[in-house]
């Protein structure tokens, strides 16, 4: 958590600290399931995600999204989060390192702020992009 | 084929706790030790009133408000077809242990591609705090994969 990321020391083109996560497990699952309010049994039983035509249970999309989210705060204070939206593209599974990355493409002066636009991924261990999104963030 | 019609659809609103070991929990699931989602003095650190919520959590505030399905269940859609395609968050002021949240959810369009072998409905839901001040606006984007 950091405060001192200053907009005159930022510039197009810089990449954010990646985050590389531990591996996905299954008690991940179990524990995000229960506090995400997310009951969808794909995500704890392989039986039911078998029925769904999966190979086994896959993790919920919002996992990787909250990932991204802690790529974001890690960088910024939660209160100059300004925007944050992402495209789901491919499943995780238990096992896979998902890495979180992000790189500035703009800056911009925007409702009274100083504003920068990023560029973000989720990506698993084989380099597979899983979420693609975008943020704004408001710095000093 | 979709029933265009429900674009525009206002569900009623829908109001939900935040709970501060709720927030704790949720960081833990996601492995985000951080303080500021535990610790009060931490939060009151970088200016906030109450431990503030992760960025991602005004989504869990509407699976457990079970806001979710709404337009699936009325469309008798098979929830096992459909998947989640985007999802999107725009803040306007923290949500904060102790807060209540009120939601509003709209269904902004639905759309097909590839013949109605992928359908997609895109719903908003503004959130607004105790004191009706807005905090969060999320977009969803549901694709539904048929045959």
């Amino acid at each position: 958590m950091s405060g001192t990321i200053r907009f005159e020391s930022v510039s197009v083109g810089d990449a954010l600290p990646p985050l590389v996560k531990p591996p996905i497990s299954r008690l991940q699952l179990a524990l995000f399931a229960g506090t995400s309010g997310d009951h969808n049994p794909i995500h704890v039983d392989d039986e039911a995600a078998k029925v769904g035509g999966l190979p086994g249970v896959i993790a919920h999309g919002m996992l990787n999204m909250a990932f991204l989210g802690q790529l974001l705060t890690g960088w910024v204070p939660p209160n100059r989060l300004r925007a944050f939206s992402n495209r789901f593209a491919a499943m995780a599974y238990p096992g896979d390192v998902i890495t979180l990355t992000g790189t500035v493409t703009a800056k911009k002066e925007e409702a009274g702020e100083k504003r920068v636009e990023l560029e973000i991924f989720a990506s698993n261990q084989k380099g597979d992009k899983l979420l693609v999104g975008a943020a704004t963030v408001a710095l000093d | 084929m979709l029933d265009t019609s429900f674009i525009g659809k206002e569900y009623p609103p829908f109001s939900v706790e935040v709970e501060k070991g709720h927030i704790r929990r949720f960081a833990h699931a996601i492995g985000d030790e951080s303080a500021v989602w535990r610790d009060p003095q931490a939060a009151k650190g970088l200016g906030y009133q109450a431990i503030p919520a992760p960025p991602t959590f005004a989504f869990t505030l509407l699976m457990e408000a079970n806001q979710s399905f709404l337009i699936l269940d009325e469309m008798g859609i098979d929830k096992r077809k459909s998947m989640h395609a985007e999802q999107g968050f725009v803040y306007h002021a923290p949500i904060l242990a102790g807060d209540t949240i009120t939601g509003r959810q709209k269904i902004l369009d639905m759309y097909e591609k590839k013949g109605g072998a992928l359908q997609f409905i895109v719903t908003e839901t503004r959130m607004t705090n105790q004191r009706n001040q807005p905090v969060c606006d999320l977009r969803t984007v549901i694709v539904i994969r048929n045959g």
